[in-house]
């Protein structure tokens, strides 16, 4: 098995990524810089880490969306390589066009840093297999502009289509219908706001996040 | 040619910074001012023929980077 986590400017979570997944999985970590114009060859998954590509410039997200790795991310992607964006991956996601929606500045105006609990909305998808009967996690947030939103036709599709896949028990940022990660249409590509990287051992409050790149992992 | 290209969020999109302000300015003494928003302008020199040709490049511009228009609507000023 084998993983990428892409490195942008100002990630500040690519090596927490790294260490969850070999520690959770067992899986080959590889970092992929975003200047780069190649991903290494055979891999099962790709992870966008959380942190402030490029500062966070003109938006979240905006300027990683355009560095030349991200032409191969989404190639990657669209021939079914399991993507998952996580915090600032999550934004770098939709502003590429992987993922619907955007995330806004925090109903709250705070920057929100917290253990959240989350429901499973959806435990069929090749992210959430591994919770089997488990319909909750807990993971952390943190992040200043995680408040999801989408238009209604897009929210519906979502709800309707099985697409939202965690979803808050407590929003803590105004997030449209609670909503915490959604996957594509093609069921590969994952964004979530909540950090499974800072949640894969008893001694960080949680080990929940371990299952979601077990579930990933499983499923290449 | 210079262009300014103002970005704001569009209607019905929550501006929680232009709610902030809007309290702000009510605490001030300005307790009618409503439906505050703050945006973004980004200000450019482009070489281009004329208005028309610039403003179509700098609509391109805002389509690709410049705004999301997912949440985002944008107003473009050549002159």
């Amino acid at each position: 098995m084998k993983a990428a986590v892409v490195v942008f400017p100002g990630s500040n979570c690519d090596r927490d990524c790294k260490v969850a997944i070999e520690r959770s999985t067992g899986a080959q970590v590889e970092m992929v810089w975003h200047g780069d114009t190649a991903l290494p060859p055979g891999l099962d998954l790709i992870v966008l880490p959380g942190g402030f590509s490029y500062g966070d410039y003109l938006r979240c997200g905006a300027m990683a969306a355009l560095s030349p790795i991200m032409a191969e991310v989404k190639a990657a992607a669209e021939r079914g390589v399991a993507t998952v964006g996580i915090c600032n991956g999550f934004q770098v996601l939709c502003e590429v066009g992987l993922l619907p929606g955007a995330l806004l500045r925090n109903a709250g105006l705070k920057y929100v840093c917290k253990a959240v609990d989350l429901d499973i909305v959806n435990g069929q998808t090749r992210f959430t297999a591994a919770y089997g009967q488990q319909r909750q996690a807990r993971m952390t947030v943190g992040n200043g502009e995680g408040n999801f939103f989408a238009d209604e036709a897009t929210l519906d599709r979502l709800e309707g289509e099985g697409h939202v896949v965690f979803r808050y028990r407590d929003n803590p940022n105004g997030s449209a219908r609670d909503i915490a990660g959604i996957v594509n249409g093609q069921g590969n590509v994952l964004g979530l706001m909540p950090h499974p990287d800072r949640a894969v051992e008893a001694e960080l409050g949680s080990a929940d996040g371990a299952m979601l790149f077990q579930s990933a992992l499983a499923s290449a | 040619m210079k262009v300014v290209v103002h970005v704001v969020l569009k209607p019905g999109v929550l501006d929680v910074q232009g709610k902030a302000v809007e309290a702000a300015l009510h605490g001030l003494g300005w307790p009618g001012v409503a439906d505050v928003r703050v945006g973004r302008t980004i200000e450019f020199d482009l070489p281009a023929a004329d208005k028309a040709a610039a403003e179509a490049e700098a609509r391109a511009m805002c389509e690709k980077l410049l705004a999301n228009t997912v949440i985002e609507s944008y107003r473009i000023d050549a002159e």
